[in-house]
């Protein structure tokens, strides 16, 4: 697209097992940092984008104007954004679209999400997405469809289950320089591998923890840009592809629909060697083996191979690679919209030199954030630096 | 990057703050649509059936009444085996609301001999035996206890290799 379009700041808040804040106080701290920090009233801002995953979480139906007026919505243009666990990286994408097309100079994306409200577990909200004929009389919970995928990876792939659980050591250990962090600790290979077994391969310790929390950013026009911050991060390439629904006739060893969003985003940004021309990874960690699968997918690691690299160090923050030096939704915590943005927020950060504990050596030029959802089936992918596309 | 905003509340707080409590009452009725409208007519009748796209020659199972890569409807009514192979499964130790199992149920994808697609079922195998690769039979319901849906099929255990 001709426009460019930068994010020029960030708000969050604290993730939380379960806050006593409402959705939309959560909303409000975050959109309001975000202003806070660009140094913006909301008269500046054209119109707002809010992310948030299904309204069963909340058992609030329209959840997205429930939250509105908190997001700062006010008497301005307000589209909602939702694509499941792609949201968090999806809501970023429709707000780099609206300004890079010029229809909005600047925009205020937000995204919240409130878990603990959901009784007696938010996994309950997404079970009516099994197939109700064939699939729901089955007695399905949400976590089979990650072991399935889980351990047809491990077993074409030849991983070992304690390399998977590596991810989860690196992220949490990451997470504890994370001012938002839930679950930041310096847990060993040993407690993950003895945590109770949900689904196997499947461990407690290799799930996100469901969270409440909420994130912002503002993304604007260059022109503006200039005026809010001399540090402006640029949006580079943004790319998002669906698989299919039919999920049981896909190989769940590799997801062509995150390598097909990537190469989107990829194409968009004039990269031709992601391995070599992306300085930091935050890909989508809710589970251990996702944040490897979703590695191969975003052509960081060859097929299958990104346990051995990860296991060679690549990965950590002082590695070739930084990936999810956030802590990632291992770490922080995975409130779903707002987990995929803390990951875009990161970025943000780390290319401004202002991720404190959590700064990645050198000089980062670029990040790709992303996120994954619905029936193991979406990718959404963005390719944020620190030099004008 | 300091004092962020955000009220954790503890396990003890849970029951000390005020909440309200809401619990929906909904019902649903799901018509089956033609494709898998003839599928629980087969599942009843003791028999299962794909639908093969002529575009792709794929014999896709469960049956649909389009094919979506082709975009086109579907053609011929197959009948497929009730056997097949163990694309993945999980040995699973919780139900869906957190509540423990002491023996796992064993959600597999099975890709039914004589389709191009697997499906989501059970299998009734021992833990230590089960893996990937390995051959799969069908356990129906007696035909009189068949209903037309996806559990006549009680579950799959162990096949011939």
């Amino acid at each position: 697209m001709k426009g460019k379009a930068a994010i020029v700041s960030a708000g969050i808040t604290k993730f939380v097992r379960r806050a006593k804040e409402t959705p939309k106080e959560l909303a409000w701290y975050a959109a309001k940092m975000a202003l806070d920090n660009a140094g913006l009233s909301l008269d500046e801002v054209d119109a707002v984008i809010h992310g948030t995953a299904p309204d069963a979480f909340d058992g609030v139906h329209q959840k997205a104007e429930y939250l509105s007026d908190a997001s700062g919505a006010f008497n301005k243009p307000y589209i909602r954004c939702y694509v499941g666990g792609g949201t968090g990286v999806m809501a970023p994408i429709y707000g780099w679209y609206y300004v890079a097309s010029g229809i909005f100079d600047t925009v205020l994306v937000v995204c919240e999400e409130k878990m603990s409200s959901c009784r007696p577990h938010p996994q309950a909200a997404f079970l009516t997405i099994f197939d109700h004929t064939t699939e729901r009389p089955l007695g399905p919970n949400l976590l089979w469809i990650f072991a399935l995928e889980m351990n047809r990876y491990m077993q074409v792939n030849k991983i070992k289950l304690e390399d998977i659980a590596m991810v989860s050591v690196k992220n949490k250990s990451n997470a504890k320089n994370h001012p938002s962090a839930l679950l930041g600790s310096e847990v060993t290979l040993k407690d993950i591998m003895e945590s109770e077994v949900l689904a196997w391969p499947v461990h407690r310790l290799m799930v996100s923890p469901i969270s409440d929390g909420a994130a912002a950013i503002i993304i604007t026009n260059e022109e503006k840009a200039k005026k809010i911050t001399d540090k402006p991060v640029w949006i580079q390439g943004a790319g998002w592809c669906l698989d299919t629904a039919f999920w049981t006739g896909r190989d769940l060893c590799y997801p062509q629909y995150v390598e097909y969003a990537a190469k989107m985003a990829y194409k968009m940004a004039g990269i031709k060697n992601p391995a070599k021309e992306i300085s930091i990874a935050e890909p989508y960690d809710p589970f251990a083996y996702k944040e490897l699968h979703h590695l191969e997918g975003l052509q960081l690691a060859p097929k299958g191979k990104a346990a051995e690299l990860l296991m060679d160090g690549h990965f950590d923050k002082n590695g070739n690679l930084p990936s999810s030096p956030s802590g990632g939704l291992l770490g922080v915590g995975n409130p779903i919209a707002a987990a995929g943005m803390m990951k875009v927020c990161e970025l943000f950060w780390q290319l401004r030199h202002e991720a404190s504990g959590r700064q990645v050596p050198g000089n980062p030029k670029r990040g790709v954030a992303q996120a994954w959802g619905d029936l193991m089936q979406v990718g959404t992918v963005i390719v944020t630096g620190v030099d004008k596309p | 990057m300091k004092n962020l905003r955000g009220t954790g509340l503890k396990e003890k707080d849970f029951e000390r703050e005020f909440t309200v409590y809401y619990k929906p009452q909904l019902e649903y009725r799901w018509d089956t649509g033609l494709a898998i409208g003839k599928f629980l007519e087969g599942l009843r009748d003791g028999k299962l059936f794909g639908k093969k796209c002529n575009k792709c020659k794929r014999i896709l199972f469960p049956p649909r009444a389009f094919c979506e890569r082709c975009f086109v409807d579907t053609d011929e009514w197959i009948e497929v085996k009730d056997t097949g192979t163990i694309n993945t499964y999980s040995l699973c130790y919780i139900t869906w609301d957190m509540k423990q199992l002491k023996d796992p149920q064993i959600p597999a994808v099975i890709e039914i001999d004589g389709s191009s697609g697997g499906f989501l079922h059970i299998a009734k195998i021992d833990p230590k035996q089960i893996k990937i690769g390995m051959k799969v039979q069908a356990i129906w319901k007696r035909a009189g206890e068949r209903t037309g849906s996806i559990t006549d099929i009680k579950y799959f255990v162990a096949g011939e290799e």
